[in-house]
Formats: C-alpha cells, sequence, structure tokens
C-alpha cells in the first residue's frame, strides 16, 4: 500500500529534525560522553514533587478547567507582575499548555492563515520553521551573525518585512546559541513592529536562565509591545519540569481567547497533576530557580574558558544553557566536525546546522551536565582539537 | 569564598584555571586562597577515592563505636588520640549521641584481625566502658561519590528532539 499518496503533503515535505542523527550515532557507542541534550540535568525540586504526589493522594485525577486551574492562572498572572513588570488578567489572558511547545503551536495556527509571512531568526530551537509550514504560512528565515552576538537587529527585521509579514517568532534567551536580547536591542525591535503592524511571539522558556548584570526583560514589557505580543513561558526550564509537560502563554484577550478554543478541541485541558505542582513551584520556587541559574552560571563559564583556551572562538553567551563556539578553524563543516569527534573521542554535541542552514560553522554544546562530566568532555575535545591539527 | 572548598572537595583535578574561571576570580585570587586554606589547616591534604570493594583481597572495614568516660581536663581528646594513634585506624570521629562517643573507621585483612584489635587495643583502655563493632559490607557512596555499581549513573533523559 502506498502511503506517500494518502498521508498530508505538507507533513510529508517536513524533514525531520537534524539534531536526532547525532543521538543515533551515540547511541550505538559506548561510553560515550554526550554534552548534547536540552533539557535540565536537575530533577524537579522536591517540594514541588510532594504537591504534586499529594494532589494524587487526595484523588485529583481530574480534568482541569480548558485554560488551566484558576490558581494557577492566578500565579503565572503574579509571577509575570513581579519578575517582568507586566500585567495579565488571569480570568482572559493566561492560558495553560501542555508545555511550552503545545502554545508555541497554537499561536502560529491561530494567527496565521494562507499564505501569510512568518519571520524566524535562526540559529534557534526546530520546531518554528515546521510548525509554520504546517499552518499554511511562508517561513521567513532572518539570519542572525556571530558578529552581532546572534541577536536579531533592527535593520534585519526591517529588511525582512514585507506586505504579508504576520508575525515575528522572537525566540530569545536562544537555544542553541544562548544569545540574549537587552533591553535597549528589544526596545529596536519594537520600533519596527510597531511601524509594520505586525505581531510579535516571544519565547522566552529560558527566561530565568540569564547570566549577564541584567536579567531577563519580556518583550511585553516594552513599550506598546504588551498589546501585540504573545509570550510563550513554562516550566520546564526554570524549575526543571520537562517531563511534567507544563507551559503556558500570557498576551491580549482576543489572541488568548482563539487560542484556548484550539486547545480546547486538540488537547482539552493540561495535565493536572502538573498543575498542582506548578502552583507550588511558583509559589515557593524562586530559591530553587537561583540555585540552580548559580550552578548553571559556573558551568558556563568552565565552557567558555575551556573553549578559549583550547583555541575555539566562543562568543560568551548570556542565557538559556548552551554555548556556540565556531568550530571553523578546524576547516570542517559542522557535520564533519561533530561525527568526527564522536568517532574519535567519543564526545556527542550537535552540529550548529540542526537548527539553520546558517548555523553552519558552528557546533551547540549544551552545559546541562555536572562540573565533573564537563571538565573530562573538554579534556577530550582538546585532544580531538590537537590530533587534527 | 566555600564555593572554592565545595568546588575543589568535589574534585581535586580542577585546575587553578578552571577554578578561576568557574568563580569569576582571578588565578592568583585562586592561588593565594588555596595557600590560606592550607596554612590555616582547613585543606589538610588530598586523596583518591578508591572503591576497595572491587579490589581484590583489599581486607575489610568496620565502624567501631566507643562509649567512653571523659577525663576532667582533656574531655574525650585523649582518649580519641590514642585511637587515633593506630595506623588501622583511618577516621576518628566525636559523635553527640546517648548510646557512644567515639567512632572509628578501622580497617583490616579480615574480621578476626579486626575482632582483635577491638577486644585487645580499644576494649582494654581504661577510659573504654564499651565497645560495638559494625562491619561494612558494601560501600554505596563515599565521599560524594557513588560506588555501588548501578545503572543510577546512567543517563535517564532521553533524546526527543
Amino acid at each position: 500500500m502506498d502511503y506517500s499518496l494518502l498521508l498530508n503533503q505538507k507533513i510529508q515535505n517536513l524533514k525531520p529534525s537534524g539534531i536526532r542523527k547525532f543521538f543515533d550515532i551515540a547511541n550505538e557507542m559506548d561510553h560515550v560522553i554526550s554534552l548534547s541534550i536540552g533539557e535540565p540535568d536537575f530533577t524537579t525540586p522536591w517540594h514541588v514533587r510532594q504537591e504534586g504526589i499529594e494532589s494524587l493522594r487526595r484523588g485529583r485525577t481530574w480534568y482541569s478547567p480548558n485554560r488551566g486551574f484558576a490558581e494557577l492562572r492566578d500565579q503565572i498572572s503574579k509571577y509575570f507582575a513581579r519578575r517582568f513588570d507586566v500585567e495579565y488578567d488571569p480570568n482572559e489572558e493566561i492560558l495553560v499548555s501542555v508545555g511550552g511547545s503545545e502554545a508555541i503551536d497554537l499561536c502560529i495556527r491561530t494567527l496565521v492563515d494562507s499564505g501569510d509571512e512568518v519571520l524566524i531568526p535562526q540559529p534557534s530551537f526546530v520546531c518554528y520553521e515546521p510548525m509554520t509550514l504546517m499552518a499554511g504560512g511562508v517561513p521567513v528565515i532572518i539570519k542572525t551573525k556571530a558578529e552581532n552576538e546572534f541577536r536579531l537587529t533592527a535593520e534585519e527585521l526591517e529588511a525582512a518585512i514585507t506586505k504579508k509579514t504576520k508575525l515575528l517568532i522572537l525566540p530569545f534567551p536562544n537555544n542553541p546559541t544562548g544569545a540574549v536580547m537587552r533591553r535597549e536591542h528589544l526596545e529596536e525591535i519594537a520600533k519596527v513592529v510597531e511601524k509594520h503592524n505586525i505581531l510579535v511571539l516571544s519565547d522566552e522558556i529560558y527566561g530565568e536562565l540569564t547570566y549577564g548584570k541584567e536579567r531577563h526583560v519580556s518583550f511585553a514589557s516594552i513599550k506598546n509591545m504588551r498589546e501585540r505580543t504573545i509570550v510563550v513561558n513554562g516550566f520546564s526550564k526554570s524549575y526543571a519540569m520537562t517531563g511534567w509537560r507544563l507551559g503556558y502563554a500570557v498576551g491580549p484577550e482576543p489572541v488568548i481567547s482563539q487560542m484556548t478554543k484550539l486547545h480546547q478541541y486538540a488537547i482539552m485541558s493540561a495535565p493536572t497533576t502538573a498543575q498542582y505542582a506548578a502552583i507550588e513551584a511558583l509559589k515557593h520556587g524562586d530559591s530553587d530557580i537561583e540555585r540552580m541559574r548559580e550552578e548553571y552560571d559556573m558551568r558556563r563559564r568552565l565552557i567558555v574558558d575551556g573553549f578559549c583556551r583550547m583555541g575555539l572562538q566562543c562568543f560568551e553567551p548570556e542565557g538559556a544553557f548552551y554555548v556556540f563556539p565556531s568550530i571553523q578553524s578546524s576547516g570542517l563543516t559542522s557535520e564533519q566536525f561533530c561525527e568526527d569527534l564522536i568517532y574519535a573521542q567519543r564526545v556527542a554535541i550537535v552540529p550548529g546546522t540542526a537548527f539553520g542552514e546558517c548555523g553552519e560553522g558552528f557546533a551547540r554544546v549544551s552545559y546541562s551536565y555536572s562540573l565533573n562530566h564537563i571538565k573530562e568532555a573538554l579534556e577530550r575535545i582538546e585532544r580531538f582539537l590537537d590530533d587534527i591539527k | 569564598m566555600n564555593r572554592l572548598l565545595e568546588l575543589i572537595s568535589e574534585n581535586a583535578d580542577f585546575t587553578d584555571s578552571q577554578l578561576a574561571a568557574m568563580l569569576g576570580i582571578s588565578e592568583e585570587e585562586v592561588k593565594k586562597k588555596i595557600e590560606e586554606y592550607k596554612e590555616n589547616g582547613i585543606i589538610k591534604g588530598t586523596n583518591t577515592l578508591i572503591n576497595w570493594d572491587k579490589v581484590p583481597d583489599s581486607g575489610v572495614r568496620a565502624i567501631i563505636e566507643l562509649k567512653v568516660t571523659p577525663k576532667a581536663e582533656t574531655g574525650f581528646d585523649d582518649i580519641a588520640k590514642i585511637v587515633m594513634s593506630y595506623d588501622n585506624v583511618e577516621n576518628v570521629y566525636l559523635a553527640a549521641s546517648s548510646s557512644y562517643d567515639l567512632i572509628a573507621l578501622v580497617k583490616g585483612s579480615t574480621i578476626q584481625e579486626i575482632a582483635e584489635f577491638v577486644s585487645k587495643r580499644l576494649s582494654t583502655l581504661d577510659a573504654v566502658i564499651g565497645t560495638a563493632t559494625n562491619f561494612v559490607l558494601t560501600t554505596y557512596k563515599q565521599g560524594g561519590a557513588v560506588f555501588y555499581d548501578d545503572n543510577e549513573e546512567e543517563e535517564q533523559r532521553s533524546l526527543i528532539m
């Protein structure tokens, strides 16, 4: 039976994720030391897990309201007010989703009509382009540059906008580059966004993991941007809760209510147990975030210092838990570099091209690993570089 | 600066430059601090974590509890000094406990050897009024490192994207 005639054309045309290939190689080998995983190595703080367990013990096993529990939305609203200085009505402007990923999908499908152009800065997380394509939109890639520390500039944005532009994706702090947009950078972007009357999906899932002097600034907090921004955030990265699958979107009521409609039909409601745990995380988890952030920061310094010492050019990332060193001095392509590295020294990292063609010449290295693990990996990478000199 | 101590207690192999990078201070400051810690007796040395369970014929270990009558002037110190003067005694602690006062970790080539050491060398001390010997069967974790072979150390995170 020829399924290709029956399957949706758009889905058949989607490229599989480029991160996978290296995972598959790594899985077949012994003693591989990986710096490729993109989730926290911490486990969920114990008091947060306990609230999840307690909710089960009490038999709270039903669906939650479509938008998520009122108490959770209330806590999310308070969190945004205290952390980012933006007010959201918990009843109309917040939707709890299955991870940040669902919220991104809902947002794109809610906003994009067939033929609408969606601006996607790359290198970036792999989901924006396929989700845009599935929604019938046209992805327009904006290549961010190493010389700008992989920030999106107002000029690059301006140059990419056409009459068909509907939405800008703003993926900062950025996976895979670790780039952040500071207030002054966001203000420049905001001017262009306002001038051209487009909307912004700001993916701020790594918002708690920044290491510069200035903490993360939400795009919605920039003047006049609240009304045209949908912020996606979640619990996975900040509270080490990836497996609980819980995220959310906040934004203007007309957008959130349409997204809620879609969420209602496709998902119904986010996991109940996870929502009880998340309430606890928002109420009493600030110190957990700080503890993990400090640990990530030390790892970040160790790895950046290590790469610089071995002569791999590497701008200092200020967010997320990735570094994005240039491997161009090796004379190899990103794919070849990563493949040779895993076979020669059994260290798994991800080629930059997995996050967009413009990631060529770079590799993503995750530091969501223990210091000892990172230390060992650095020694192996150094041996590899010495050998290929 | 406890962060520096924590880091080197977890791994003595970090170079000064790595420590400096992690802590955001200069290499000179790291060297100076470590020197100070040594002078003040805070850093007492480095040794290697060895899982003796995996070394054939490496003998046995026991945790000995000692109930002791403290001396009027020197308290428990004098008796602790005698206990720690034996080469086969690896660690000695004063405990806050109702059932015993000193705890000693003792190594020996056989269970009999340790039993003999306790009965002949420790129990016979004037101040010692009672002992209890606990032989170590398996070391699961020591010095922050997991010794017990299990899948615990393996990567449990899935590769999803």
